[in-house]
């Protein structure tokens, strides 16, 4: 089988996958709608793999880009800021509006939020951007006065469908007798637009840019002297993965129909980073595997707790019913998993399960290891090399 | 002028305890580089566990004065805090210490994850009240009223900034950490060992934030499990406007970054004509971190910021 019938083959699956899993009685139309929130799940961990994987730098707001986009999706076509008395008609952009311009907005916050922090270390920025997430979330939080922009913690209703015209992703219609339901319509626009951003990440990873993230990520000193410009490029991954953030964030409102600041609380932003490291960081394939894993395993996990937690607790009496309760949440253990995992990972395969063989071979090179002496270092490595990769040693640049 | 001397008297309070936390972060800074995210939660663990050591004595029943029970559940809460940072050293970060600069990150953010989490199953997800042991009495204090816990916050805040003082400058230990911060290799060499300089740093940066948790709990009168993701970033926020791997720079940063909070807080209201309100109080810390970041990388008494990522 060559590349293009598996890739066909596997194109055919993912159209025919809703339609399976909406017709198959245990999971339905629910089901259908969490692989809509796994596919914007990928978009968001693509759009970080460029700034953490490729250029390595630690992102830690990146929700905020998906907040802007989804609030100003929410502004500019939902009836609310008519309602709020801020314009006098109900806004209804057209999305081909829209979402360039949240991608601009994002992508200049993203460059912004970039600037100060280029010249300091990278462990600065993963804080600024904490910071940043945490700004935007407080602003959105309390914009409901002293006019009402964002309708503060209750958030934005009302939200439009992705629409052209009449046409709208909230119409149902049927296609050779199969029902086209509005969760199938969105699902497979997204899986449109995932197939476009990781058609663009991977133009992206084997371009000059790309190339120039991966040298400064790698020894930015000899970046430099290579004749890179360091300030440009970087800010461009900030804007570049913003921009992924921001269209995403959009996608979003108009897939869930309202937007509330609870959508985009810090531990959000840990879960997508939570994606990027599983997957293993610069690795598109890893990361889409990382992201749909870790959005799909957490709604499994969330039925079987439910399904196990009445059980328990009629069961158990020797502990209390609350703390019962507290331990089997949903939630907090889906939490624990991923902290667990963002632990283990960077102990045990700091590569990610599916890893890019460039970064692979970062993370196991032992040039710098402080008290060995060169020699042993150098032994030591080939040894590992070898073992691992016999025929690995030219392309490694080990041994030369 | 009442008001402003009330606001500065709330932000030294506050600043005491985010230069107490500061000190934890700056400390681990200084020696390996690394921004120990899960610090905070350290904070967290050691309310909560100050927490319910207090109701069990009061539920127990024992007729003490209430200082007395307060420092009884601190000695178990402190060396709790001690030992957690301790293994967290050892599981999380010492394996990778000489990985690339963004595992022990990441780590650091697991860790910090799974000790919030842990907090919520073990202690649920709402507040937990602090029991009043202490009689809170307000005092005058011209004009602006500021209660004996308060004081107390910050007599020992100041008495505890003297000690790690006196470690760092005064004693072997002290001497052996300023060595592994300037050259790990050397001072290795020089018959320290390095690890366990390390791990002394964690967990005399655990007991710091372990003591500023109760303060913080006691103040408000209250603890949850989220409580250290923030004051963590505010306590980072200090030792940065500080100088971070300085230790006098996250004192002062602390205190400064308390009175600078309380003071935005009081006065933004007036200032924006009503548009922005002491809802914004938290955004302060963060506004303060970038602009420091700008303007002065080094921070207020630091000298090594600019390295390379």
């Amino acid at each position: 089988m060559n590349k293009t019938t598996k890739y066909g083959l596997l194109l055919l699956l993912l159209i025919a996958l809703p339609f399976i899993v909406n017709a198959t009685p245990f999971l339905g139309p629910t089901w259908v709608r969490i692989l809509g929130y796994a596919m914007l799940y990928v978009m968001l961990a693509l759009g970080l793999n460029i700034v953490i994987g490729y250029a390595g730098l630690l992102d830690m707001g990146y929700i905020g880009f998906y907040a802007l986009g989804a609030y100003l999706y929410a502004l500019l076509s939902s009836p609310h800021l008519a309602e709020s008395g801020l314009v006098a008609a109900a806004l209804d952009w057209p999305f081909w509006v829209i979402i360039p311009l949240c991608a601009i907005v994002a992508g200049v916050a993203g460059a912004l939020l970039g600037a100060p922090t280029l010249k300091l270390r990278g462990d600065y920025l993963a804080i600024v951007t904490l910071g940043f997430g945490e700004i935007i979330r407080i602003f959105m939080n309390n914009l409901d006065r002293p006019f009402n922009l964002t309708n503060g913690p209750q958030g934005i209703n009302n939200i439009n469908p992705l629409h052209l015209g009449d046409h709208s992703l909230k119409n149902t219609w049927s296609l050779f007798g199969l029902e086209v339901t509005p969760v199938i319509n969105y699902y497979l626009v997204f899986l449109a637009i995932v197939i476009f951003v990781i058609f663009l990440s991977s133009r992206l990873e084997n371009s000059r840019i790309g190339r120039a993230w991966m040298a400064l990520r790698e020894d930015e000193i000899a970046a430099e002297a290579m004749g890179l410009n360091k300030r440009n490029i970087k800010l461009l991954a900030f804007g570049m993965g913003a921009t992924f953030g921001g269209v995403s964030g959009s996608l979003f409102a108009s897939y869930q129909g309202f937007v509330s600041p609870e959508s985009f609380v810090l531990m959000e932003s840990v879960m997508v980073l939570a994606m990027v490291v599983l997957g293993g960081m610069g690795s598109i394939t890893g990361v889409v595997i990382g992201a749909v894993i870790l959005s799909v395993m957490p709604e499994l996990f969330r039925d079987l707790v439910n399904a196990i937690q009445p059980v328990l607790v009629n069961n158990i009496t020797f502990i209390s019913e609350d703390t019962l309760r507290n331990v089997l949440d949903a939630s907090t253990l889906r939490m624990l998993v991923f902290g667990f995992a963002m632990v283990l990972v960077m102990r045990y395969r700091p590569e990610g399960l599916f890893p890019s063989t460039r970064r692979r071979q970062e993370l196991h090179d032992k040039d710098d290891e402080p008290f060995d002496s060169a020699h042993y270092v150098k032994e030591s490595s080939h040894a590992k090399i070898s073992a691992d990769e016999p025929d690995n040693r030219d392309t490694t640049g080990e041994g030369r | 002028m009442e008001i402003l001397l009330q606001q500065i008297l709330n932000g030294l309070v506050l600043g005491s305890v985010y230069a107490l936390v500061a000190l934890g972060y700056t400390m681990v800074y200084g020696i390996i580089g690394l921004i120990n995210f899960a610090h905070g939660e350290v904070v967290m663990v050691g309310a909560m566990i100050t927490i319910t050591m207090l109701s069990l004595f009061q539920s127990m029943g024992i007729e003490l004065p209430g200082v007395v029970v307060l420092l009884m559940a601190m000695m178990i809460s402190v060396p709790a805090c001690m030992l957690l940072a301790y293994f967290m050293e050892k599981t999380a970060y010492r394996p990778l210490r000489k990985a690339p600069k963004l595992a022990p990150l990441i780590t650091a953010i697991g860790i910090s994850i799974i000790l919030q989490n842990l907090a919520m199953m073990i202690w649920g997800r709402g507040f937990k009240s602090f029991p009043s042991v202490i009689d809170v009495e307000p005092i005058d204090f011209m004009g602006a009223t500021v209660t004996n816990l308060q004081i107390a916050i910050m007599v020992v805040a100041v008495l505890m900034m003297l000690g790690l003082w006196f470690l760092v400058e005064k004693t072997k230990l002290g001497k052996a950490m300023r060595a592994t911060a300037v050259n790990q290799e050397v001072a290795g060499l020089m018959g320290i060992s390095i690890n366990h300089i390390i791990s002394m740093t964690f967990v005399i940066g655990a007991a710091l934030a372990a003591v500023a948790g109760v303060m913080r709990a006691a103040n408000y009168g209250q603890a949850d499990a989220y409580m250290g993701a923030i004051l963590g970033l505010k306590a980072f926020s200090a030792a940065v406007l500080g100088g971070i791997g300085n230790i006098f720079g996250a004192m002062a940063g602390g205190i400064l970054l308390g009175v600078i909070e309380s003071l935005a807080a009081g006065y933004i209201g007036d200032l924006t004509g009503g548009f922005l309100g002491s809802h914004y109080q938290d955004i302060f810390a963060f506004i303060v971190l970038i602009l420091v970041l700008v303007f002065r990388p080094s921070g207020l008494l630091g000298e090594r910021v600019a390295e390379r990522a």
